[in-house]
């Protein structure tokens, strides 16, 4: 149980299999698997894992070489501390949409980040075509002000065109 | 009074269903007490159901006066034989449960119900339902019926907290 944690990162051209290979490495190996993130961003599939075991960056490096190898993945490791069963239940939610343009993301999160909100989840895609491409980003977190204080900070974005809209979330526990 | 210890995942004993309460007595009512007792003592729990304690009576405990932005609500309800009888409509809200420890997520419910009840001493309860308050209620007979929030947790890449806007 007090093995290290490591945060490995692996990054390849999206083909079916690699989880199934991935995981399958790891558990041969006799690593523990934490919190995960897969998913495919463009062409390519992303995995980010929390492992624990296998030894320092170096031996699990060397161990994971094979598959990385035969999945055609490239492999980053970062030891970390865990955090496990410390989830935060996000409170607020921003969506946002409009015409791509350069600026969208770093505009809105300068705007949360003043106002205190810490950002747990954030995701964004982009939609439409390739003529007139789309921007959703849908962002989950822990806001210290009160929503439509949030809400007055992002209203100037709307005057440029973007969507944005603010809601809380409120957890149902029971 | 007494606290009762809930029930958590894996415990198979969560999947049971639930039998409809056929006495409406004071051992019903002790009962009711030490669930609501329980359901106040448990992290900010909204709602709890009786099989979450290992008695499979249908029997749920809510309170949606508690919330941090109001919602529309009946205040403090026990819920006996609870059955919902309409739906309408559906939206995607976020959902924990005490039997599933540090773990919330996004499930798809009616966002109208309306529900036949009865009360601790058998009066009937008729409810018209919405928004947080009709969730609630889906979550606890769920328990019910041996069902639990996490069989229902949808993608949180499927964008259906938009849907509303073009109801």
């Amino acid at each position: 149980m007090n093995d290290p944690w490591h945060m490995l990162t692996l990054i390849g051209e999206d083909k079916p299999g690699i989880v199934a290979a991935v995981t399958q490495a790891l558990f041969e190996l006799g690593l523990n698997l934490g919190e995960t993130s897969m998913l495919r961003l463009g062409g390519n599939f992303t995995i980010m894992m929390m492992v624990s075991g296998g030894g320092d960056e170096q031996a699990l490096r060397a161990r994971l070489e094979p598959v990385v190898e035969t999945q055609g993945l490239s492999l980053h490791v970062d030891p970390i501390r865990a955090h496990l069963h410390e989830h935060v239940v996000p409170t607020v939610r921003v969506t946002v949409r409009g015409a791509d343009r350069a600026g969208i993301v770093a505009q809105v999160s300068a705007v949360l980040a003043e106002a205190g909100f810490n950002i747990l989840d954030l995701e964004s895609d982009v939609a439409g075509t390739e003529q007139q491409p789309v921007y959703i980003m849908q962002i989950a977190g822990v806001a210290s002000v009160p929503v439509d204080e949030i809400e007055r900070a992002l209203a100037p974005l709307r005057e440029e065109g973007v969507e944005v809209s603010v809601s809380t979330i409120e957890t149902y526990i029971g | 009074m007494a606290l009762l210890e809930i029930l958590t995942l894996p415990d198979a004993r969560l999947k049971q269903v639930s039998e409809p309460v056929t006495q409406f007595d004071d051992t019903l009512r002790a009962f009711v007490a030490d669930l609501e007792e329980t359901r106040r003592s448990g992290p900010a729990a909204v709602g709890i159901a009786a099989p979450q304690v290992g008695h499979f009576i249908r029997v749920v405990i809510i309170d949606c006066s508690v919330t941090r932005k109001p919602v529309p609500n009946h205040g403090h309800l026990i819920l006996v034989n609870p059955e919902i009888t309409h739906w309408e409509g559906y939206e995607a809200g976020r959902e924990g449960c005490l039997s599933v420890p540090d773990y919330t997520g996004n499930v798809i419910r009616a966002t109208r119900i309306r529900l036949m009840a009865k009360d601790p001493h058998g009066e009937l309860l008729e409810l018209d339902m919405e928004g947080y308050e009709a969730r609630a209620a889906q979550h606890e007979i769920d328990h019910l019926d041996g069902m639990l929030f996490v069989d229902r947790v949808v993608s949180r890449r499927t964008d259906l907290f938009q849907r509303k806007v073009y109801q």
